[in-house]
């Protein structure tokens, strides 16, 4: 029987501000506990919240970065429930009038097929504390330094329609989050976090019951935490069952995700304007300033990496996945003079490096420059690419630059034509046996025996025969 | 509009708030007529009107993003009734 998954996404993203939305603790990942949480932050009674304008600015950006509905004047709400490791008993969120309204992204497919994803809105919001459950003589412990990080909270639309397509989503998010600087989209450290909203139906038939699944913090996790739980509600259905709208924790070590089992009163939240603050206005100016700074967009780079530099799409995509690449690879093209050979570097030995030794390209031994100052001497024909690996490795592991290790361990090519036909000669005497059954081969058999003679010269060269010019001479000689 | 007195028990919990069995009738009465209240003013033709966020007429002033605040850890845990390791303690939950 056939199934239609449907899923929408709700991402925390935390921004990337100094200090907390409503007070002037830091938000500095990894203090002690309780270090960075203030009056403000603890719920003393008497504070008031002041909301950071960065916090603002950085909703501004995501909005023209998604080409979005900015609400001019939108509306804080109290989210009220009760834990340990939210002091005031209630969260301070956005609810009716959110700061972004509707948008869309558009997510590149493997296949290279495109889809467009709806954003119903994202409003902003404090973040709560940690609860701690390692045992501490039967009591829970709490660090509230966390408590009143700013958060944009980013809700699709039910788009997507297979695990695939979440993660192309999300990643989509992540991207333009990092490019635009608003959040430094760090997973391991809870700064981009993902709940996924899963139901199946009948293709075209109505929706069927949802259910969400948290903890989510990968993007591998995240596409076998939905996959876990499309197969799961179409056991439960196709075996009569019915499926409970629920909230779900994704387990990655047993690669399951099980009910949370929250009761029904959890969802009730009651909802209010919050008192303490006052609605956020925001004038054609202060969008002005805020979006003055916007960076060139991953899907604009993307378009402009295929025109300007001839490349595919699916290359240019991968090459402009994060900002840091897209520079790292336009200095090294521009260094090298050759844009395809520069992506073809940088998507094979450096990425491949870079994996190797799990460095991201921010923190690559091998700089942009020099990078392209080695690929400048392919493009001259001074060394071939074969050599150029060589010399690859002997930069990345040192200092020198390609001319210099060029020189040093005298890896020029030979192009000098007297020189190589000094070798060619060489390996033609050396093997008479094969040159004699060359001349008898039918000629289609020539051009796999003509391998063995090219083998044979860029072994006496220590490869640094110009390739081309050795082919040449090899067949003038063998045929004549 | 009435409150039932479950409805009064449910609230109340959301609220933690303690309301004893003697009391849900009395309260049930009272938040009905606030609703009754409510329910007047919904006669009133609003249609033109801006729902009200906040009784001032003023928009959010905002801070600019600098760090103000220094660590008082020791003077705010020093009224907390448990803390260790710099946390403070609690009655376990877990969900």
């Amino acid at each position: 029987m056939q199934w239609e998954t449907v899923i929408g996404l709700e991402i925390h993203t935390q921004l990337a501000t100094r200090s907390k939305i409503f007070s002037g603790a830091s938000t500095a990942f990894g203090a002690e506990p309780n270090t960075q949480a203030c009056a403000v932050d603890l719920g003393l009674p008497g504070v008031l919240p002041v909301l950071n304008r960065e916090a603002v600015v950085m909703a501004v950006k995501f909005s023209a970065a998604i080409g979005a509905e900015l609400a001019r004047r939108s509306v804080f709400a109290r989210k009220n429930y009760f834990y340990p490791d939210l002091p005031k008993g209630y969260q301070i969120s956005q609810f009716e009038l959110p700061i972004v309204g509707r948008g869309a992204v558009e997510i590149l497919l493997e296949d290279g097929s495109r889809r467009t994803i709806g954003v119903t809105r994202a409003h902003l919001e404090e973040d709560a504390g940690k609860s701690l459950h390692e045992d501490f003589h039967g009591l829970s412990g709490i660090d509230l330094n966390r408590a009143g990080t700013p958060l944009l909270e980013i809700v699709s639309e039910p788009d997507m329609r297979s695990a695939r397509e979440a993660v192309a989503y999300a990643r989509k998010i992540h991207q333009i989050v990092r490019y635009t600087g608003i959040s430094d989209g760090n997973m391991q450290e809870g700064s981009f976090r993902c709940d996924a909203n899963v139901s199946i139906r009948r293709p075209g038939g109505e929706l069927g019951t949802r259910a969400e699944l948290k903890n989510i913090n990968s993007f591998r996790f995240l596409e076998r935490a939905i996959n876990f739980e499309i197969e799961r509600q179409i056991d439960v259905l196709e075996s009569g069952g019915k499926v409970v709208q629920e909230t779900r924790l994704y387990d990655p070590d047993k690669d399951e995700t099980r009910s949370m089992r929250s009761k029904e009163e959890a969802n009730d939240y009651r909802y209010f304007p919050d008192p303490d603050l006052l609605p956020l206005e925001i004038d054609e100016a202060f969008i002005a300033a805020a979006i003055a700074d916007l960076p060139e967009l991953p899907d604009v780079r993307r378009a402009r990496f295929v025109t300007e530099y001839g490349l595919g799409e699916m290359d240019a995509a991968q090459l402009t996945a994060s900002r840091e690449m897209a520079d790292y690879y336009e200095a090294v093209a521009k260094a090298a003079g050759d844009a395809r050979l520069a992506a073809t570097w940088v998507m094979g030995a450096l990425a491949g490096a870079l994996n190797r030794d799990g460095l991201d390209v921010t923190a690559s031994p091998l700089s942009a420059q020099r990078l392209g100052g080695l690929l400048a001497r392919i493009a001259d024909n001074t060394i071939s690419g074969k050599i150029a690996k060589q010399v690859f490795e002997s930069m990345w592991a040192g200092e020198a630059s390609a001319d210099q290790i060029i020189d040093q361990q005298g890896l020029r090519q030979i192009t000098d034509s007297g020189a190589i036909a000094g070798i060619v000669d060489q390996v033609l005497s050396d093997n008479a046996q094969q040159v004699e059954s060359y001349r008898q081969a039918e000629p289609p058999k020539r051009a796999k025996m003509l391998g063995f003679f090219v083998g044979q010269v860029m072994k006496l060269s220590k490869g640094k025969a110009n390739p081309a010019q050795v082919n040449e001479l090899l067949k003038e000689r063998l045929e004549s | 509009m009435s409150l039932e007195q479950s409805d009064v028990e449910n609230i109340a919990h959301l609220a933690r708030l303690a309301v004893s069995p003697e009391e849900l009738e009395g309260v049930a009465g009272d938040l009905s007529n606030i609703l009754t209240l409510v329910e007047q003013m919904n006669a009133v033709d609003t249609g033109g009107v801006v729902p009200m966020a906040h009784p001032l007429h003023m928009a959010q002033r905002l801070r600019e993003d600098s760090v103000t605040e220094s660590d008082q850890r020791d003077h705010f845990q020093a009224i907390a009734p448990e803390t260790e390791a710099g946390l403070y303690l609690v009655p376990k939950v877990i969900e």
